[in-house]
C-alpha cells in the first residue's frame, strides 16, 4: 500500500512542509509537492515541460533544502509551476526531474511566491513503521 | 510563554540570565500580555542568538517577536568584529532589507475618498504585484552590478525620482560596501525581471490616512497633519535578496565547524566578519540592500505616475525609508566607550533618536521616522527614535504586529472574497490577484499592533508619532 502523501504543518510565520513516502525519494517527490501546494493547486498543474535538477550536499537534510531551492529557482527564473517530480537520491547526490508548465494567470490561482527552504523545523528520517518524512519551514 | 523563566526588570523589560553556553543575557521587551502570548520558540532562539560569537552586552527581542528562523523576527544583535564578532546570513533573513517606505501625498482623506476605486484600479494595473509578475525593466550585467552599488541613487539617475527623496533613506539611499562581484549569477539573473515589483505574501502598497496624532511637534516637524494621506510600500530586494540568503547560509552551515563556530540551530549560519567568507556575505547582502532601495525606488516612481493619473496636483515626496532585514556597521556607546559594532536587525527597525548624525538635517532634532506596518484592517503607526534607546536596543524598534495566526490557519479560517467584501464595508478596497492570499494575510491573523507600538513606547524604544489607516491596499 502507498503512504506517499504530503501536508502543511503550522508556523507562526509562515508554512511547514512535510513530505511522505515508503523511501526516501518519495519523500522528497512528497515534500516538493507539498511546497508546490503553497503557491497553487498542483493537481491544476500540466506536465508539459521537464527540468533536470542535480544537487550534491553532505547529508540528507541539506540536500532536502538544496532539492527545495533549486525548484524555487527554477520556478522564478523560468516562470514555471510544477506539477510532478521523479527524484533519485544516492551518495549524497540527488537527481531528479520536475515536470510542469508555464504559469498561466488565467489558469492558475496562484497564492504566494517562495523567498526559499529554510534550515527550520529540518528533518529528514525514517519513522519506526517505516516511512520516510522529509520536512521543513519555507518562507513565504 | 511562561513568565516564570524570566527576571522581570520592569513591566516591559523582560531578561533571560545567560545559561548554559549563552555568552550574554537575553531580553525580551513588551508587556506581559505579549509576553505570555509569545510562542516559546522565541525564548529558544532569542537565547540560541546569545550563545553566538563576539554578542555584545545582550541578544535582544522587540514587542513584535515570534518565531523566526534561527533569530526570532524581531530579534537584535551587535557583534564586536575584535572580539571574534560574526555576521549571520540568517540573522538578517531571506528577505534582505525588507522594508516600509512612506510618501506624502500632499492631499486629505476627502480628496482621496473622491477618488478612492479610481486610485485603487491605476495602482493595482501600474503596480506588478504578486507571484510571476514581471517590472518594465530589465537590466543588463553591466545595469546590474550598477544598480546594485547604487541603491536608490541608481535609481534616481535613470530617471525614478528625484535627488531629494535621497536624503530621506536610510544610508541616504546607497549602501556602502556593496559588492556586486560577491553576488552569484543565479542571484543576478532571479532578480533579471523583477525589479520594481512588489512581491507577495505580506508585502504591500497602501494608500492610508492619519487617523490620530500622538505628538504634534514630531508630526508637524515630519510634515504630517490628521486626516492627511500618505502612501506606504512594504517590500524588499525580491528575488535577488532571497537567492544570496539562500545560498550563503548553506555556506555558512558548512563552514561553521572550520572557523570552530558550534551552531544550536543550523538557519544561525554565521561567519567570522573578518574572514573571507564573512565580508564575501557582508558585500553581497549590501549588494542586496542597495537592490531593496533601487525596487522601492522604482515602485516610489511608478506610485507618483499612478497618482498623476488620476489626481494630477498631486505630489509625493518621501518622508522616509527604512529597512527591517539588516546588518549595518554602526557606533555605539557600551560601557562608556564607542564601538564599532554589527548590528543584525531581523525584523526590527533601525530608531536613532533625536540628533543622531545619520538623521536628515530636517528630521534631526526630533529622532528618525521609525515605520511600523501593521495589517489590512487595523493600520500602522510612525514612530520616532526614543532618545534614550541606545542603551536598550542599540538603538531599535519593532517592525510590524506580528502574526498571531499561522497562514495555513488562516486560510482555514476566512475566505479571500469575504476579507475584501468585509473591509470594503468599511471603506477599505483590498486589490490583490490572489483571494487566498488574502485570506491568509487577513487582519484577524495579525497580533494587534496597537498594543505592539505601546509596548515598544513604554519600554523607551520610540515614541508613537501617528496612527495610520488603511484607505486601499495592493496586496501582493
Amino acid at each position: 500500500m502507498s503512504v506517499m502523501r504530503w501536508e502543511h504543518f503550522p508556523h507562526e510565520a509562515d508554512m511547514g512542509i512535510r513530505g511522505i513516502g515508503n523511501t526516501r525519494d518519495e519523500a522528497f517527490e512528497q515534500a516538493a509537492l507539498a511546497m508546490t501546494a503553497i503557491i497553487t493547486d498542483p493537481t491544476q498543474v500540466k506536465a508539459v515541460e521537464k527540468v533536470e535538477i542535480t544537487r550534491q550536499a553532505p547529508d540528507d537534510e541539506l540536500l532536502l533544502v538544496d532539492w527545495l531551492n533549486a525548484l524555487v529557482y527554477e520556478m522564478a527564473t523560468r516562470k514555471l509551476l510544477f506539477g510532478r517530480f521523479e527524484v533519485h537520491v544516492k551518495d549524497h547526490t540527488l537527481t531528479a526531474r520536475a515536470f510542469g508548465e508555464p504559469m498561466d494567470f488565467t489558469k492558475h490561482h496562484m497564492v504566494v511566491e517562495i523567498k526559499g527552504a529554510t534550515y527550520t523545523a529540518l528533518r529528514v528520517a525514517q519513522e519506526s513503521n517505516g516511512e520516510w518524512v522529509a520536512q521543513c519551514i519555507v518562507d513565504v | 510563554m511562561d513568565i516564570a523563566l524570566f527576571a522581570r526588570h520592569t513591566d516591559y523589560e523582560w531578561e533571560i540570565a545567560p545559561q548554559g553556553t549563552m555568552r550574554v543575557p537575553a531580553i525580551i521587551y513588551a508587556d506581559e500580555t505579549l509576553i505570555r502570548a509569545m510562542d516559546h520558540k522565541v525564548y529558544e532562539q532569542v537565547c540560541n542568538v546569545a550563545t553566538l560569537p563576539g554578542i555584545v552586552k545582550a541578544s535582544y527581542a522587540m514587542p513584535d517577536a515570534h518565531w523566526g528562523y534561527g533569530f526570532p523576527i524581531g530579534g537584535v544583535a551587535a557583534f564586536d568584529p575584535h572580539e571574534g564578532g560574526v555576521v549571520s546570513a540568517g540573522g538578517v533573513g531571506f528577505d534582505i532589507s525588507c522594508g516600509v517606505r512612506c510618501l506624502h501625498t500632499g492631499l486629505n482623506t476627502e480628496d482621496v475618498m473622491a477618488a478612492q476605486k479610481m486610485l485603487a484600479d491605476t495602482l493595482y494595473r501600474e503596480i506588478p504585484a504578486g507571484l510571476g509578475s514581471t517590472g518594465g525593466i530589465r537590466l543588463n550585467q553591466s545595469e546590474m552590478d550598477a544598480m546594485l552599488l547604487g541603491g536608490a541613487a541608481w535609481a534616481v539617475k535613470k530617471g525614478y525620482g528625484n535627488v531629494a527623496d535621497l536624503d530621506h533613506i536610510e544610508e541616504h539611499g546607497q549602501m556602502r560596501g556593496a559588492r556586486p562581484d560577491y553576488v552569484s549569477e543565479h542571484a543576478k539573473k532571479r532578480q533579471r525581471d523583477e525589479m520594481g515589483t512588489l512581491g507577495s505574501g505580506n508585502h504591500y502598497l497602501e494608500i492610508q490616512k492619519v487617523a490620530q496624532l500622538f505628538d504634534t511637534k514630531t508630526a508637524s516637524v515630519y510634515g504630517i497633519r490628521e486626516n492627511d494621506v500618505v502612501v506606504s510600500i512594504h517590500c524588499g530586494s525580491r528575488g535577488l535578496g532571497h537567492q544570496i540568503g539562500t545560498e550563503f547560509l548553506k555556506e555558512m552551515v558548512m563552514a561553521a565547524s572550520l572557523y570552530g563556530i558550534t551552531l544550536p540551530d543550523r538557519e544561525l549560519a554565521c561567519a567570522p566578519i573578518n574572514s573571507p567568507l564573512g565580508e564575501k556575505y557582508l558585500g553581497a547582502m549590501r549588494a542586496a540592500i542597495n537592490c531593496a532601495l533601487a525596487n522601492r525606488q522604482i515602485l516610489t516612481h511608478l506610485v507618483r505616475d499612478a497618482f498623476s493619473q488620476v489626481i494630477p496636483k498631486a505630489r509625493l515626496p518621501l518622508l522616509y525609508d527604512v529597512s527591517h532585514n539588516t546588518c549595518k556597521v554602526e557606533e555605539h556607546v557600551v560601557d562608556g566607550r564607542v564601538r564599532k559594532l554589527y548590528v543584525h536587525r531581523k525584523g526590527a527597525t533601525r530608531a536613532f533618536g533625536p540628533g543622531h548624525p545619520d538623521i536628515p538635517d530636517v528630521l534631526r532634532p526630533v529622532g528618525q521616522p521609525v515605520l511600523i506596518g501593521g495589517s489590512m484592517g487595523t493600520g500602522s503607526y510612525i514612530l520616532t527614535g526614543a532618545a534614550k534607546n541606545e542603551a536598550l536596543s542599540f538603538s531599535s524598534a519593532c517592525h510590524g504586529a506580528g502574526r498571531a495566526m499561522s497562514r495555513h490557519q488562516a486560510y482555514k479560517t476566512w475566505k479571500g472574497r469575504q476579507v475584501i467584501d468585509d473591509l470594503a464595508a468599511r471603506g477599505i478596497l483590498i486589490r490583490s490577484p490572489s483571494g487566498r492570499g488574502v485570506a491568509e494575510e487577513a487582519p484577524g491573523a495579525y497580533k494587534d499592533v496597537s498594543a505592539v507600538v505601546d509596548a515598544a513606547e513604554a519600554a523607551g524604544l520610540a515614541r508613537k508619532v501617528a496612527r495610520l489607516e488603511p484607505l486601499v491596499c495592493i496586496k501582493g
